[in-house]
């Protein structure tokens, strides 16, 4: 054995190459370059039964952004897990204590980036509550928000799924979600005037009423993914590789569920038929036809199947919305209430989103008042009165709320998410302890995190 | 602002108080799964709330905490007057809600239930918007929560959420700790509150009832120093592990620098002049 070779094998006792210059020794340095596998091998035979200590993360790409997994390993074996979150904090819950009520939506949309429209949803039904207004909302606003929710659910979960996949080094599915979710997102760009970020669902309805073509495009839309959304599933879910890394892979049963306040599609892989949309309902939910998916194999497989089978219950959804939107055309999108209204109407132009000509032309041109009330209402906004409520509703990953304090001010004095994937990731220790470095993936995958929503 | 915002010191008590005997029946009619919720205890069919005088606690309730007292149009801003000749106005802000029993509709049996199991259990109730908030004495949120996990007729399996508030102006009562527990059996949510002064930031842990608290926790202590005792390991969560202070307490200041555009500098968001009135 050459010098060379003693030094790179690590040979216990070898100086620490890490060390400063006259620093005492504190640990052994162990290196495996440059030598033969057979060699490399056998140095490292009488400490096979070590434990070493792995940080996955924070910037590896199996762990959907920034999360950092510190894990002991023994061998390919994970002994213990401790995730470390806190990456991707943001501090927007302070900051919307500084922002007015409408203002909320832009900062709240940015929590969890891929299901965006639901974090405004959830901050805005809360809004509606503390105003008590939730039974004054026109009809065509609620069908606007189910029809941006259901869109921003598919595209969620083509995430979840793709990105699944493209963990066990399947890129095909990945591509078809990318590709369908590029779908969706043109139909919200042209619903919402942004792809994503979209500050749509704002308190007291939505930010603007869909485009003239825009059953049109809604109907193009639902055609190609009736076509192409099933795709995944049929790639997949017979597939022998896919079943052997996922089937028995991040078991939680019912109680540790419940121990652990599971819930979206893990709660329901356990068999146990859990959707706010249908046990709470809001924004008239209780009157769409739709099935809640369930699983009863508790594991990644099953979770991965619910999200492939409720992509085409959202579908189910969508079809009747889209009705629905063909019949209210022209119906008011938001409160008609002059206090809470937006003052004008908002377009989206050949240039992007911005003020309807008839209202610059209104407020420049004819009436000084009509100026006045519309700087009044854009600064200041309006004021909601002191309580605190909490509104729940089903995310794409599971139960997705806002716990809203309000000080009868024009701004929030406390504004909270409760994110799903925040309260999911402590799960992961007992899903993947005992288990294989790569079952590990599997079981994060399989809770769908979005470290944006989870660290906020 | 017009009569659909009316200042919560013209509404509370009262307006509260009779939304409460409406909205939570019905919210019950929407329930799916309340079936056979009573029929463990008996209690859904008998009408009869026997246990309602125990829930508060003696001399309770006090007077509806007082979030600020506010003069004026203009909150605190960028240092200029206020001209807007409201400036000798004085409104008192409470949060609105407070009641006394009955509380309406299922509110009585789990409140009814709850005294029945801890006498006393409450030192202040509020109905807001249809959900209803018990404000807990610190020492008894163990016993409390103990109880409404495992009792039949209650049956919260899960605590959703904990949710910090710092009211710096409650005296005695600066740091609230907010928990929402959901039942899955009988589909109910509702809401306890926790208080603790600022000087003895102090609150029992509740991860050895409900175990999915722990993060929830670890995220209150952070943003707003509250030391959950018994917690497993209350350490920063999203917070650098060497981050001093708490940032969401209102005393800590959120920051932010003077942005200048075309010779025109625009202070920080919290150094701006608010409306907040």
């Amino acid at each position: 054995m050459s010098e060379q070779t003693k030094r790179s094998a690590g040979v216990p006792g070898a100086e620490d190459v890490f060390a400063v210059p006259g620093e005492p020794i504190a640990d052994q340095a162990y290196l495996s370059a440059g030598a033969d596998w057979d060699q490399i091998i056998e140095s490292q035979r009488e400490r096979a039964d070590e434990i070493i200590v792995v940080n996955l993360g924070p910037q590896h790409p199996s762990t959907h952004g920034v999360m950092r997994l510190v894990l002991e390993m023994d061998g390919e074996t994970v002994m213990s897990c401790r995730p470390g979150i806190g990456f991707l904090h943001t501090g927007i819950e302070k900051n919307s204590e500084y922002r007015t009520w409408t203002q909320g939506s832009t900062f709240f949309t940015r929590m969890n980036y891929v299901g965006g429209i639901h974090n405004e949803a959830a901050y805005s039904l809360a809004v509606d509550k503390l105003l008590d207004i939730t039974d004054e909302i026109p009809r065509r606003g609620n069908q606007l928000r189910v029809l941006a929710m259901e869109t921003n659910r598919i595209a969620s979960h083509l995430t979840a799924v793709g990105a699944n996949c493209l963990e066990l080094g399947a890129t095909s599915p990945q591509e078809v979600g990318l590709r369908e979710r590029e779908r969706i997102l043109e139909f919200t760009e042209a619903l919402t005037g942004l792809r994503m970020n979209n500050a749509y669902i704002r308190p007291g309805g939505v930010q603007n009423d869909m485009p003239d073509d825009g059953i049109d495009l809604l109907d193009e839309l639902i055609k190609q993914l009736r076509i192409n959304v099933p795709e995944i599933a049929l790639f997949m879910l017979d597939n022998p590789i896919f079943k052997a890394r996922t089937q028995g892979v991040g078991v939680l049963d019912l109680s540790t569920c419940m121990m652990f306040g599971m819930t979206g599609p893990v709660l329901r892989s356990t068999g146990y038929p859990w959707d706010l949309r249908k046990t709470q309902p809001y924004l008239g939910y209780d009157h769409y036809e739709f099935d809640v998916c369930t699983e009863t194999s508790a594991d990644a497989y099953g979770r991965f199947k619910i999200r492939c089978d409720e992509m085409m219950e959202s579908l189910r959804i969508l079809e009747q919305v889209r009705d629905e939107l063909a019949e209210s055309q022209g119906e008011p999108y938001r409160i008609q209430d002059p206090a809470l209204e937006w003052p004008s109407e908002l377009t989206v132009g050949a240039d992007g989103q911005g003020n309807s000509n008839e209202h610059i032309k209104h407020i420049m041109g004819e009436s000084m008042e009509a100026l006045i009330y519309h700087f009044k209402k854009v600064t200041e906004g309006f004021k909601v009165p002191a309580g605190q409520v909490y509104m729940a509703i089903e995310g794409p990953a599971g139960e997705l709320a806002a716990h809203l304090v309000s000080d009868g001010g024009t701004r929030p004095y406390r504004a909270h998410m409760r994110d799903p994937g925040f309260n999911h990731v402590q799960a992961l220790p007992i899903m993947s302890e005992g288990a294989m470095l790569s079952d590990l993936l599997m079981a994060l995958a399989s809770l769908d995190p979005v470290m944006g929503g989870v660290d906020r | 602002m017009s009569e659909k915002n009316p200042e919560i010191g013209d509404s509370k008590a009262t307006g509260a108080a009779d939304k409460s005997a409406t909205e939570p029946q019905a919210r019950a009619k929407r329930e799916l799964v309340a079936q056979d919720a009573g029929s463990a205890s008996g209690l859904a069919g008998s009408g009869l709330h026997a246990h309602l005088d125990q829930v508060l606690v003696p001399h309770a309730p006090a007077e509806a905490p007082v979030v600020t007292v506010r003069k004026g149009m203009w909150g605190p801003g960028s240092g200029s007057g206020d001209t807007s000749g409201f400036q000798g106005m004085t409104r008192v802000i409470e949060l609105g809600g407070q009641v006394t029993p009955p509380f309406g509709g299922w509110f009585d049996d789990v409140a009814d239930r709850i005294a029945e199991l801890v006498p006393h259990f409450a030192s202040r109730v509020m109905v807001w918007r249809g959900d209803i908030t018990f404000f807990v004495p610190r020492d008894k949120l163990l016993e409390v929560a103990k109880v409404l996990r495992d009792d039949p007729a209650l049956r919260f399996e899960v605590c959703m959420s904990v949710s910090g508030v710092h009211y710096p102006e409650m005296i005695g009562e600066e740091l609230h700790s907010v928990y929402n527990l959901l039942s899955f059996t009988h589909n109910r949510r509702i809401c306890l509150e926790v208080t603790c002064p600022d000087d003895d930031r102090h609150i029992p842990s509740l991860v050895s009832v409900y175990p999915m608290v722990n993060y929830h926790e670890r995220e209150t202590w952070d943003m707003f120093g509250i030391i959950y005792d018994g917690h497993p390991a209350l350490t920063r969560i999203l917070m650098p592990d060497d981050w001093v202070g708490h940032p969401q307490r209102k005393d800590y200041p959120l920051g932010g620098i003077p942005v200048e555009y075309k010779g025109a500098v625009v202070p920080p968001p919290d150094e701006r002049r608010s409306y907040q009135a």
